[in-house]
C-alpha cells in the first residue's frame, strides 16, 4: 500500500499545490482537456489576474456538487447547459453573479441572476454536403421524408443536446409531437448517450446525418479546411442552447471568483469561444467571429422555453420519446 | 487424510478474511452508502423493468450463442494440429481483454455500415447490415465473450485423458460414439458453467449497451444506472437498480454453485487431443471451417484497428503517451493489489468454501455505485482526487477478483491436495508455506490471473470519472477526449497505443508465470 | 515406546480400532488388504487425522500436537520433494523450514546427502533425478530431521524390487543410526520378511498389535493366510 500512496503522491501532486492563489474551477471533461478551451482560457486569466492559478476539476459538474454539496472546494462553476440550469439554482449553492449582462449578443433576452453564459449554439442536423445534395428545409420535411438517411441523435435522459432535440420537437410539433417520434424513429439508426459518440459516427461515415450543432462545420473548415459538412436549416426555427457558469456561494475567495465571472464575458475570453469551443461567443458581435464562422448556416428563429417551461414540459415530452423508442 | 486434525494456521486465513471482507465492503456498503445519501425511497418505471428484461435477455442469448459456436471451435482446435496453432489459441484469447471502447471501434470498423462486411456485401449485390440494436448488442457480446467460452471449452477437451481415445479407437468407435461416451459427458460438465460465467459477464454490461444498443431499446441494468446517476441525480434509484442487479447476479450465482464453474486456466492448450484412426475429409472440412471462422471473426476487428490507427502513431501529442504511461502506472499497481487479495481471499476459500461465492457475486457490483460511494466516504475527510489511484487500484482489484480467484483457487486446491501433508510434516506453514510451496507453484496461474487484471484494468473508464484530475487523465479518458474533440483519426491511434498495451501487459505477465516453471 | 490406546479412527462407514504398543528401536510392518486403513494408521499416528483414544509417546500424549512437532518423519507414497526446489533445498527443510540454514546445518545437509550416495548431486532439482535417487532426497531428509518414530507410507511402491530392496536397507541403515522406531505400510509380504521384525496386521476394522514376522508367517490366521495366497 505504501508504494501505492507514493505512485499516487507522484501522480496526482499537481492536485494538492491549491494555493490562496488558486482558483478552484469545476468544468466538464470536455471543457477541461488538453483540445477544449479550458487552457487558453486559464491562461489568459492568469495574466490578468497577475500571477493567480486557475485549476479545473472536471467531470460531472452538478452530480459532482451536489454530492460534495457547501464543502464543495469549487468556486466557480462552468458548463452548465440552459437545460440544468432550474435543478442547479435549486440547489442553493450558487451566489448572485454580480456580471453587467449588457454586452450580451444572444438571440434571446437573458437577465439571470446567478447565471451567466459564456457560449451558445443552436441545435442542428449535420449531414455531408457531398453525399445529400438537396437536405431538408424543415423538420417536418426531414421526418417525412421518403430518403432513406440514417441518422444518429443523443439520448435526452444523458445528454443536453437529446435533451434539446425533445424540447426543440414540443416547440415545432405541439401536440402531433408523439406521432411525430413514431414517423420518425425508423430513420434513427441509433441514439448514442452522449455527442461525442454520435458525431464520430458520423465523420466514420456510419450515419448520413447527425444530432450537433449549427457550428459543427466550422470546425471542419478551420482545422481540416474540409467544407463538406453542412448544417441543414429548417424553416420552424432552431432551439437555442447556452453554456453558463455561476460562482458558488461558499467560496473562500469570493473576489477572485468575482473577477473570474467578470472575465467571462470580457473580449479576451469571448473571442477564445468561437474557434476552441466550436460555438457562438455570448458577448460578441457578430462582426468579430472568425471568417469561417459567416459561411455558417444561420438560422432566423431561435425556440426556447425558459427553465419553468421547459422543466413542466419535459416529463410529457421524454415520454413521448421513450415510448416511440422502446415500440 | 482428508480430515485434518488441526485446523490451525497452516495457511494465513484472517487476511483473506479481511480482504473478502473489504470486497463485500467496496461492493454492498457502497450501495447502502449511496442508498443512505439518497433523499427518499426511489422508485423503478416502466422503462427500468424494460431494462431488467433486457438485460437477463440479451445475457442469455449472448451466453447460449457463445457456448454454441465455442463447441466447435474448441473441438476443431482440440484435434486439429497444424502451423501457429498455439499463436491463434494465444491471439483468439485477445477479445476478452480488449478495452471495451477498442473492441466497439473495432467492430463498427467491420460490421457497421461503412465497415468491411458492408463494402463486401454491396459488391455482392446486397444492403449494408446495422449493427446497431439488440442484435448489435448479442454481437459484441459474443465477440468478447466466444474466446472465453472456446478456452474453457477446450481444457475440457484436452482434460479427456488420452488413454480414453485409444481405448474408444481400440474399441472401434465411430465419431458418434467418441461423441456420446467421451465428448458429450464432458460437455455436461463444461459447458453449464460456462454458460452461467458468460451470462454473469453480459449481466453487468454497460459500455456495449451505451455503444452499440442503439437506444432506450436496448437499456442494460448497469446503463439505467448510469442515467439515473447522471441526468436525474436519483441516488435512490441508481442504488435500488444495483440491488436488483446484484440480485440478478446472486440468482445466477446460486445457480452456478449447482453446476460447476470450470477452471479460467492459462496453461496446457499447447497440445492436441491425439487421434487414432482417419477422421473424414467432411471431419477435417468442417473443422478447418470453424477455425477460420473464429479467426476471421475474432482477428479482423483488430485487423482493421490496427490498419487505421498505425497512420496515426507517428502524430499523436505528448499527452496521449503521457496517458498511456500513467495508464500502465495505474494497471500496475490496480494488479499489485488485487494479486495481494486475490491470493489471500483464495487462501481463506481453502478453509470456508462459501468465501468463493464472493467472487461471482462480485461481478454484479457497479463500478459507479462503487465510485459515488467511495466519493461519498472520502470526500468529508479528503480531497478525491488525492485518492484517485488507490481508489482506483482498489476498485478494478474488486472487480477483477473472480477472474482471479477462478484462476488460481483450482490450483491452489490440487497444489494443497498434493504437497499438503509433506508440508504439514515439515513445519511449513503460514506464510513461510505460501512463499515457499504455494508461490513457486502458482507461477503459471498467477501470472495469467495478473496479466488478465492488468488488461481489463487497462481499459476501466468506470470509476476513474469521479475522481479524475484533468491534468492526470488516463489513456480511456484520453480516448473520449480526442472523440470529444472532433480528433477521431487520432482517436484512432490512441485506440490503438491502448490495444498494444492492453495485449502488451497481458502477454508479459502470462510469459513471465510460464518462465522456468518447473514440472 | 509408542502406545496406541483405544485408538479408533471413524470416516463415514469406515472405522479402525487400535490398541497396542511398538517398543522403541523397533522395526515393523503394517500388512493388509486394500482399503483396510493401512495408510489411515499411519497418518492418525501422524497428527492428520481425528480420532479418538490417545497416540502416546514415551508416556506423552501427542493428541494436541501438530504434524510437525510430533516426534514424527514420514515419507508418503509420493510427493515427498518439492519439484521446484533443489535436492539439498528439500533435505535442509527438513532443519528449518525457512531455510535459513546456518553453516554447519548446511554441512548436515551436504553429509547426509553424501551418506545416502548422492553426494555433489545437491543442486539437481528432482527432475533432474531419477525414482531412486529422488527416494534416496527423502531418505537424507530422515537423516536431518532426526526424529525418534519414522513411517514410511509404502514409499518405493513405484520403484523396482532390487531398488526398492536397496532403499529398504538404506532406511534399515538410517534408523539404525538415529535409533528410531519405524512403521512401514507395505502390500509386499517379502519386503515385510526382509525389513521388519515385527508385523502389524490390519484387517476388518482392527490393527492388530504387533507380532513377530517370522512367527506369524509361519502361522498366519485366515486373514493373512488369503492374502499371502492371493499376493504369491
Amino acid at each position: 500500500m505504501k508504494t501505492t500512496l507514493t505512485l499516487s503522491a507522484v501522480l496526482w501532486s499537481t492536485a494538492t499545490l491549491a494555493s490562496a492563489e488558486t482558483l478552484t474551477v469545476y468544468a466538464p471533461d470536455y471543457f477541461g482537456s488538453e483540445w477544449g478551451p479550458g487552457p487558453a482560457i486559464a491562461a489568459a486569466f492568469g495574466e490578468l489576474c497577475d500571477g493567480c492559478e486557475l485549476e479545473y476539476v472536471t467531470g460531472d459538474l452538478l452530480p459532482r456538487l451536489k454530492l460534495e454539496g457547501a464543502r464543495t472546494d469549487a468556486d466557480v462553476a462552468i458548463g452548465f447547459n440552459t437545460d440544468v440550469m432550474k435543478d442547479a439554482r435549486e440547489t442553493g449553492l450558487f451566489a448572485p453573479s454580480n456580471v453587467d449582462l449588457s454586452g450580451l449578443t444572444l438571440p434571446i433576452a437573458w437577465d439571470d441572476d446567478i447565471f451567466v453564459p459564456f457560449n451558445w449554439g443552436y441545435t442542428a442536423f449535420v449531414y455531408d454536403n457531398t453525399k445529400i445534395a438537396n437536405p431538408p428545409t424543415s423538420f417536418k420535411a426531414l421526418v417525412e421524408s421518403d430518403e432513406d438517411w440514417n441518422i444518429a441523435i443523443q439520448d435526452p435522459r444523458t445528454s443536453a443536446s437529446g435533451l434539446a432535440l425533445i424540447l426543440w420537437a414540443e416547440a415545432v410539433f405541439g401536440e402531433d409531437t408523439p406521432a411525430m417520434w413514431a414517423q420518425f424513429a425508423p430513420k434513427i439508426i441509433t441514439v448514442t448517450q452522449g455527442w461525442s459518440e454520435a458525431y464520430g459516427l458520423f465523420t466514420d461515415g456510419e450515419v448520413d446525418m447527425v444530432l450537433s450543432y449549427t457550428t459543427s462545420p466550422a470546425y471542419h473548415i478551420i482545422a481540416e479546411e474540409d467544407d463538406t459538412k453542412s448544417a441543414a436549416l429548417f424553416s420552424e426555427g432552431h432551439y437555442f442552447m447556452a453554456e453558463t457558469a455561476a460562482q458558488l456561494a461558499s467560496t473562500d475567495q469570493p473576489e477572485l471568483a468575482q473577477k473570474f465571472m467578470d472575465f467571462i464575458l470580457s473580449e479576451p475570453f469571448q473571442s477564445l469561444i468561437a474557434t476552441a469551443n466550436w460555438s457562438y461567443p455570448a458577448a460578441l458581435p457578430m462582426d468579430q467571429w472568425p471568417e469561417a464562422f459567416s459561411q455558417l448556416n444561420y438560422p432566423e428563429t431561435a425556440l426556447f422555453y425558459s427553465e419553468d417551461e421547459a422543466a413542466a414540459l419535459k416529463d410529457e415530452a421524454l415520454d413521448a420519446w421513450l415510448s416511440a423508442f422502446t415500440q | 487424510m482428508a480430515v485434518g486434525l488441526h485446523p490451525v494456521k497452516r495457511l494465513p486465513f484472517w487476511p483473506g478474511i479481511s480482504a473478502a471482507a473489504l470486497v463485500v465492503a467496496l461492493t454492498f456498503g457502497t450501495v447502502l452508502v449511496v442508498a443512505l445519501r439518497a433523499d427518499g425511497a426511489g422508485a423503478l418505471t416502466r422503462y427500468d423493468w424494460l431494462a431488467v428484461r433486457f438485460t437477463v435477455v440479451q445475457a442469455l442469448v449472448s451466453a447460449a450463442l457463445s457456448c454454441a459456436l465455442a463447441v466447435p471451435v474448441a473441438r476443431a482446435l482440440a484435434r486439429r494440429d497444424f502451423i501457429g496453432r498455439g499463436a491463434l489459441i494465444t491471439l483468439l484469447g485477445a477479445p476478452f481483454i480488449l478495452p471495451v471502447i477498442v473492441a466497439v471501434l473495432g467492430l463498427i470498423a467491420v460490421f457497421g455500415k461503412s465497415g468491411l462486411l458492408s463494402q463486401a456485401l454491396a459488391f455482392a449485390g446486397f444492403g449494408p447490415v446495422s449493427i446497431y440494436g439488440f442484435h448489435g448488442v448479442i454481437l459484441a457480446h459474443v465477440f468478447f465473450n466466444l474466446p472465453l467460452a472456446v478456452r474453457l471449452i477446450l481444457h475440457g477437451w484436452l482434460a479427456i485423458p488420452a488413454e480414453r481415445f485409444r481405448l474408444a479407437a481400440g474399441l472401434g468407435f465411430t465419431p458418434r460414439d467418441i461423441f456420446a461416451h467421451l465428448e458429450r459427458p464432458m460437455l455436461r460438465e463444461v459447458l453449464p458453467g460456462a454458460f452461467v460465467v458468460i451470462f454473469v459477464i453480459c449481466t453487468t454490461s454497460f459500455a456495449v449497451a451505451l455503444a452499440l444498443g442503439g437506444g432506450p431499446k436496448a437499456t442494460t441494468v448497469e446503463l439505467a444506472i448510469y442515467q439515473a446517476f447522471r441526468f436525474d441525480f436519483d441516488l435512490a434509484k441508481a442504488a435500488l437498480l444495483s440491488g436488483v442487479q446484484v440480485a440478478i447476479c446472486v440468482i445466477a450465482a446460486l445457480v452456478a454453485l449447482r453446476v460447476q464453474v470450470p477452471q479460467i486456466g492459462g496453461g496446457g492448450l499447447d497440445r492436441t487431443v491425439q487421434r487414432f484412426g482417419k477422421t473424414s475429409t467432411l471431419t477435417g472440412a468442417l473443422d478447418t471451417f470453424w477455425i477460420a471462422f473464429a479467426a476471421l471473426f475474432l482477428l479482423t476487428p483488430l485487423a482493421v484497428l490496427i490498419a487505421r490507427g498505425a497512420p496515426e502513431l507517428f502524430s499523436l501529442p505528448a499527452s496521449v503517451w503521457q496517458a498511456a504511461g500513467r495508464s500502465v502506472m495505474v494497471a500496475l499497481a490496480s494488479t499489485a493489489v488485487t494479486m495481494a487479495i486475490g491470493l489471500s481471499v483464495a487462501l481463506a476459500c481453502l478453509r470456508a468454501g462459501w468465501i468463493e461465492a464472493l467472487g461471482l457475486v462480485v461481478i454484479a457490483a457497479s463500478p459507479l455505485v462503487m465510485g459515488t460511494g467511495l466519493f461519498i466516504v472520502i470526500f468529508p475527510f479528503a480531497k478525491p482526487s488525492d485518492f484517485a489511484l488507490p481508489v482506483t487500484a482498489l476498485v478494478n482489484a474488486t472487480l477483477s477478483l473472480p477472474f482471479v480467484l477462478r484462476a488460481i483457487l483450482p490450483e491452489l486446491r490440487g497444489i494443497e491436495a498434493r504437497f499438503g501433508p509433506l508440508a504439514d510434516q515439515l513445519g511449513l506453514t503460514g506464510w513461510a508455506r505460501v512463499r515457499m510451496v504455494l508461490l513457486p507453484r502458482l507461477k503459471r496461474p498467477l501470472g495469467f490471473a495478473a496479466g488478465l487484471s492488468a488488461a481489463l484494468s487497462m481499459g476501466d473508464l468506470g470509476v476513474i470519472t469521479l475522481f479524475a484530475d484533468p491534468k492526470a487523465a488516463t489513456l480511456p479518458l484520453q480516448l473520449y477526449q480526442l472523440m470529444g474533440a472532433y480528433r477521431m483519426d487520432q482517436a484512432m491511434g490512441a485506440a490503438l497505443v491502448l490495444l498494444a498495451l492492453s495485449l502488451g501487459l497481458f502477454y508479459g505477465f502470462d510469459r513471465g508465470g510460464r518462465a522456468d516453471a518447473d514440472a | 515406546m509408542l502406545t496406541l490406546e483405544d485408538l479408533v479412527i471413524a470416516q463415514g462407514d469406515f472405522r479402525l480400532g487400535a490398541d497396542f504398543s511398538v517398543p522403541r528401536g523397533a522395526r515393523v510392518a503394517v500388512v493388509g488388504p486394500s482399503g483396510a486403513g493401512k495408510s489411515t494408521l499411519l497418518g492418525a499416528i501422524a497428527g492428520y487425522l481425528r480420532t479418538s483414544g490417545r497416540v502416546l509417546w514415551q508416556g506423552e500424549d501427542l493428541g494436541a500436537r501438530a504434524p510437525a512437532q510430533r516426534p514424527v518423519a514420514m515419507v508418503f507414497q509420493d510427493n515427498n520433494l518439492f519439484p521446484h526446489m533443489t535436492a539439498a533445498q528439500n533435505v535442509g527443510l527438513g532443519i528449518t523450514p525457512s531455510l535459513r540454514l546456518k553453516d554447519e546445518d548446511a554441512a548436515r545437509v551436504t553429509s547426509a546427502l553424501a551418506r545416502v550416495g548422492l553426494a555433489g548431486m545437491g543442486a539437481r532439482k528432482p527432475a533432474a533425478l531419477s525414482g531412486g535417487q529422488q527416494s534416496r532426497v527423502a531418505i537424507a531428509r530422515l537423516l536431518v530431521q532426526v526424529k525418534p518414530l519414522i513411517l514410511l507410507d509404502e514409499p518405493f511402491a513405484a520403484l523396482g524390487p532390487a531398488l526398492r530392496h536397496e532403499m529398504l536397507d538404506l532406511v534399515g541403515d538410517v534408523a539404525a543410526d538415529l535409533g528410531a522406531t519405524v512403521l512401514m505400510v507395505t502390500h509386499t509380504i517379502g519386503d515385510a520378511e526382509r525389513f521388519a521384525e515385527q508385523l502389524v496386521w490390519v484387517e476388518n476394522g482392527v490393527a492388530q498389535a504387533p507380532a513377530a514376522t517370522r512367527a506369524l508367517l509361519a502361522d498366519p490366521p485366515q486373514g493373512l493366510r488369503d492374502y499371502i495366497g492371493a499376493s504369491t
